[in-house]
Parts: C-alpha cells; structure tokens; sequence
C-alpha cells in the first residue's frame, strides 16, 4: 500500500531522532510558557526546558496522569486561549467528569494527516468509499478518521454507529468498500447480516478499519473470515490526539507509530521506569507537535512492547504490539492478576465458541467468583447432557490453563449477550460495588 | 574560498569527564557570514566558548590570521580580532550604554581610534547613541543586543562571534541586527553564527555546518543547507506555530 508521507515515514532513524529531540525541546519550552500545572511541575524537579538536551532527558519530565487532566477540568490543560481552539472533543467519562482536549488550525492538519496516513497504510486509497460506523459526537474517533479519509481522497459515507440495518443497506446499495469501526461492532454487523441473509462476502467490501477498544488476532481472523475483508488495527486516545497515533500497515505486524509527532515510551507500569526496546511494558506518549492540548509524558495504561528494526513495508517508523490489555483492566481474582484478554484468547482458541463474551466477577463471602458467560454457535447445544457437561469442561480447562484459577462456564445462546455499537463491555465486575 | 581568518581543526572540549565537542573542524573567511546549525545540546554553544578560550581543550587548534591560538586567554583574543557576543548578551547592567561600549575598547589605546569606531558602531545603531546616559539593564531586549554587538565591535575585530543573537526578540528587531550583520559582512568582517532559528540563520549565512552531539555531520553552502531533505525536514520546519 502507498506510503502516504514518505519524507516522514521512511525517514532515516537517526534522522528522526534529531527531528523528535527539536520537537520535544520545542514543545517543553511551550508547556512551561503556558501551562501552569506543567511549569510548578517542572519548577518542582528543577528542570528548565533548556535541561532537555537528548531524547533520553525525556525521563527529567513527570509523568501526566488522567486525574491532572481531571483536575484541571474542563480547559485547565489547555496552551492556548480559547479564541486559538478550533474544535473541542472530549473522553466518554464513564466515570465522573469526561476529560476536555482542544485542537488548534494547526493541530487539526496534523491530525488529518496522521488519519490519512493511517488509512492509506490500511490499503485504502482515493478510489474507496468509506462508512463510518464510527460514533461521532464529542468522540474523537469518528471525526478524526473522517478528515484523514476525506484528505486521502477516498469517498466518506457519515453514517455514525448503530441502526445497523441501515449500515447495511448503505453497504449494499452505496457501495461501500471500507468500513471503519470498533472490531465488536464490525462482528455485530457481520452477525446481523448472516440473520438478515445477506451474503457480505458478495459485496465489494474489501477493508476494515478498526480501532476504540483493545483486541485480539482470534477477533481479527474471525472478521476478516466473517466479513470478507482485511482487517487493520489502528490505536489512539483523545488525550493525545484521537486516532491517527499508530496504525497497521497491510503486513499486520505491529502498529507503526507516528513518531514524528509522538515520542513514545514503555514503563514497568509500577515502578515508572523506562524500559528497553523489546519488553513490555506501559505506553508513555509525548506529544511533539500539539498546540492546543500538549501532553508530557502521558501514562496511557495499555500494556505494548516496541519493535524498532525495519518493517517490509519500508516504513521506518517503529511498531508497538496491539494493545491487547490495559494496566487498569487487569482484574485482581484471589490474589491472581488477570486480563479480560488473556481470557478472550483462551476462548477463541475453542471450535465454536461466538466471538460474544462476558466476565462476570463476584464476591460470595470472602472469596472471589469468576464467571465466563459465552455464547456458543446452535449447533453446539445438544441434547445430550453429557455432551454440554463435557464442552464446558474442556473451556474451562483451557481458560484455567492460561489463568490459572477456575472459572464457572455458561453456555448460552447465540445473540443473548448484550451488543454495543461502540466499545464492547467485555468484564462486570460486582465487587466494586461493595 | 580566501585564506580563512579562523580555522578550527579537530576540536574536543566538554565538562569534567562529559565530552561535548567530538572533534569539530570549520573555517571562516573575511567577509562571509559562516552558521552553526542544531538541537540544545548538540555542543554550539560549547564551540564557542571553546574557540574563544573560555573552556579548556582536550584536543584540536585554533588559528586565527594563521597564527596558533590554542589555549591562549580570552581577554588576549579580544587583543587578536577575536570577539564574542555570548548568549543572553552578558552587559554590564547598572553601568551606562557609553560606559558598556568603551568597555568593549578596554584593549585598545588610541583614543582617536576609539572615537571613531563609537560614532560607527552609533551609526549601526542610533538607539546607542540617543540612549548613551541610560543604564544598560533598562534597555529592551533588543537594545541590549544591539549594545552587546556594537560592545564587541568597539574591539575592532576580524573575526565576529554571536550566539543566538535572535533569541527572545520580535521579529522588526531581527531584521534590524540581521541587517546590521550583512552590512558588517560587506565590509569584509568574518562571523561566526549560533543561531536556533535555522531559516534565520541560513537566509543570511553563505555557508554552514549542521552539528550533532558534538560532530559535524553536514558543510555546505546556505543554499545546499536549505535545500538538503534532512535540515528541511529536521531544521526549518514549522510547529508550535513559533518557528
């Protein structure tokens, strides 16, 4: 697929070392003009932004956490004056305030051209016609993903998420080639077409973009089976910018990362310390060129490994793994640290298990309960107890073998675990009510 | 090229046990304003303070109008037509504009010498002159720079240093002292620009360096520097809205 930017994306590393160095200098020198909460952090340490000498001195800085930008509600993080911000968007807020980012004339080219960039690795080009099923609104994902599709030059079809027979329709009557959306909603559309009879495999659908929530390369093998298509996992966050951070190229080994806007960083998530190419560890985004909402050192919470060395795409960008699981999703079960994707692995290594799931956590007494509620395909149900009693057993084994602790498994029909047409809810966890 | 005013051969200097300067080599000639271009920290301002002899050497020489000025003392450089406009101008601020100018003299002996390069250097720059009672410090920034570079010229040198002369300044104050600088350089003096903002400095220079931690990894002419993909792309781009 065509390198969208070539001077940047295939850009010598060494070359782009100095390039993130000017940029990281020049961006400390303007959060600690303009922003107040990074300037006492800053005065704090000693460190004056002419201390910044080599990329390494990244470490002087402090981290940025999500309760700074909490705390700072709703535009206490922002660099510039309100009359400079051009857009506002902000986080879902599932708990509390939602977090506030702003973006400058100049912020919202970048972004643009970091979408595009990410579309283009993707496979699409200026003769696709692509459906957003993406929700717009305050979220950025749909209208980041929009601008860049528009600027690539490709067709852009609006539809936002939901009122999935009406996607349909429009895949069919308009022609769409690339869908970009969250990977649960893309199976949600893939398992409504199958019920609604409508073979997607006939359409001229070839692309799937997807990005929003975590997951894993059994999800994508059962889209790209299910929808025809082939599926490229793309990452970001509002507090940096939205989509267009890191995206897969068409060899799906890794997101590359645009690191000539973004300085990117792995922590041990507990300890804070920067961690070698290859181990994994916390994400940690700089931004190198934001105006209106720059961040230092942002504690994204997902979990990745960083691989520099070259790619077959030509792109000398490095690649971070899929995000599979966040620090702060990791469920603590007797004792026992547990990612909700460890778990979706398990399950997706079983023959005729629905990509549908949920874990339910409890709390009976003092002891921790682990359910895993998963929807199997018809013609699993059997009338043979002994048959049910028997498959149970066998996911239940295998979840145990990647965990290590018992899980109760449900079995229950396809279509009764709750759809989203955004992220997927994949862990309830009862406890917390307590 | 004419034979260079000042040439530096396999310089290394640094801190303590850090080492900055890597061996850099680089000439300037009579009348050509010569750039150094790079990060905070890739060893500019080091060089500087390297050649003008206030920081030891590890390595390397200095020859000014081809004599050998390795390790000799600053103040007998000033003697020698070397002279320095260091960053963040480094005046004496209580004392007068005039009292700060002759300063820059303190080398020299004739007085009729003296007289005439104050009324050039207050050609240069008016404002010295119609500020001359004033004490330095109450000067703006760009004044200060202004008095900063006509203090180094009343030394009457062959070879002008400055280092980052454009920092901190609004942009009419710029053109103004770049202004000056091409004039100065028409009339055959040799200098030696630091300057961050790499368009600045390469629209005025003739030639340059770029330098990276402590080498120099591209020479050529200001023309061949603009036109190079990497100092494009790293050196003259745009962000922050600021560059």
């Amino acid at each position: 697929m065509p390198v969208w930017n070539p001077e940047y994306e295939t850009m010598p590393r060494e070359s782009l070392a100095e390039l993130q160095l000017r940029r990281l200098q020049s961006t400390v020198a303007w959060v600690y003009e303009r922003i107040p909460f990074y300037r006492e952090e800053l005065d704090r340490r000693g460190v004056k932004p002419r201390d910044i000498r080599s990329l390494d001195d990244v470490r002087l800085l402090p981290l940025t956490d999500k309760t700074a930008l909490r705390d700072t509600y709703p535009y206490g993080m922002f660099a510039v004056p309100l009359e400079q911000v051009v857009r506002v968007h902000s986080s879902s807020g599932t708990t509390g305030k939602p977090i506030v980012v702003g973006y400058t004339k100049g912020d919202l080219n970048t972004w643009s051209e970091l979408t595009a960039r990410i579309a283009s690795a993707a496979g699409v080009t200026a003769a696709d016609r692509v459906q957003m099923a993406f929700l717009y609104g305050m979220f950025t994902g749909g209208w980041g993903m929009h601008y860049g599709i528009e600027r690539l030059g490709a067709t852009v079809f609006p539809a936002g998420s939901g009122n999935t027979e009406r996607q349909l329709m429009m895949m069919q009557d308009f022609g769409t080639t690339a869908l970009v959306c969250t990977p649960s909603y893309a199976l949600y559309i893939a398992e409504v077409a199958e019920k609604a009879g409508i073979d997607i495999h006939s359409l001229p659908l070839r692309l799937g973009l997807f990005g929003g929530e975590p997951s894993g390369e059994g999800m994508r093998a059962e889209i790209e089976r299910r929808l025809g298509i082939i599926a490229t996992d793309n990452y970001g966050l509002s507090e940096v910018m939205g989509p267009g951070v890191s995206g897969e190229c068409e060899h799906q080994c890794g997101l590359h990362m645009a690191e000539d806007h973004f300085l990117f960083e792995v922590v041990h998530p507990e300890t804070g310390e920067t961690l070698p190419e290859g181990e994994e560890g916390e994400l940690i985004i700089t931004t190198l060129t934001k105006e209106a909402f720059p961040v230092l050192r942002y504690r994204t919470h997902d979990l990745t490994v960083i691989d520099a060395s070259p790619c077959v795409c030509g792109r000398t960008l490095a690649r971070m793994r899929k995000v599979r699981a966040r620090t702060d999703d990791m469920l603590i079960i007797r004792g026992v640290n547990v990612f909700p994707s460890q778990i979706e692995d398990a399950l997706f290594q079983i023959e005729g298990i629905e990509p549908h799931y949920v874990i339910i956590v409890d709390r009976e007494g003092a002891m921790d309960d682990l359910e895993v509620r998963i929807e199997v395909a018809g013609e699993i149900f059997s009338d043979v107890m002994a048959d049910m009693v028997a498959f149970t057993k066998r996911v239940a084994e295998r979840i145990h073998s990647v965990i290590g602790l018992h899980a109760k498994v449900t079995l229950v029909e396809p279509g009764t675990i709750e759809r989203t047409v955004g992220k997927a809810r994949h862990v309830i966890d009862k406890r917390q009510a307590l | 090229m004419p034979d260079p005013v000042l040439q530096v051969r396999d310089l290394e200097a640094g801190y303590g046990h850090v080492s900055v300067l890597r061996g850099v080599s680089l000439d300037v000639a009579a009348g050509e304003i010569v750039t150094i271009i790079g990060s905070n920290g890739a060893g500019k301002s080091t060089l500087m303070k390297a050649i003008t002899g206030f920081l030891h050497l590890t390595g390397g020489t200095v020859t000014l109008d081809g004599r050998a000025i390795t390790g000799t003392a600053p103040e007998k450089l000033v003697r020698r037509g070397l002279a320095l406009v260091p960053e963040g101008r480094m005046l004496f601020g209580p004392m007068s504009v005039a009292e700060n100018l002759a300063l820059g003299a303190h080398t020299r002996t004739s007085a009729t010498e003296i007289a005439q390069d104050l009324e050039r250097v207050q050609a240069l720059f008016p404002v010295l002159a119609e500020r001359a009672a004033q004490p330095a410090a109450t000067l703006s920034g760009g004044e200060q720079q202004m008095l900063a570079i006509g203090r180094a010229l009343m030394s009457r040198p062959h070879v002008l240093l400055l280092d980052e002369p454009s920092l901190g300044l609004a942009p009419k104050v710029i053109a103004d002292i770049f202004g000056v600088l091409d004039g100065l350089r028409a009339e055959g003096l040799g200098i030696l620009l630091v300057e961050q903002d790499a368009n600045l400095a390469l629209k005025h220079a003739d030639r340059g360096y770029v330098m990276r931690t402590g080498h120099v990894v591209l020479t050529g002419t200001a023309e061949e520097l603009a036109n190079n993909d990497d100092v494009r792309l790293i050196y003259l781009g745009a962000w922050h809205g600021n560059e």
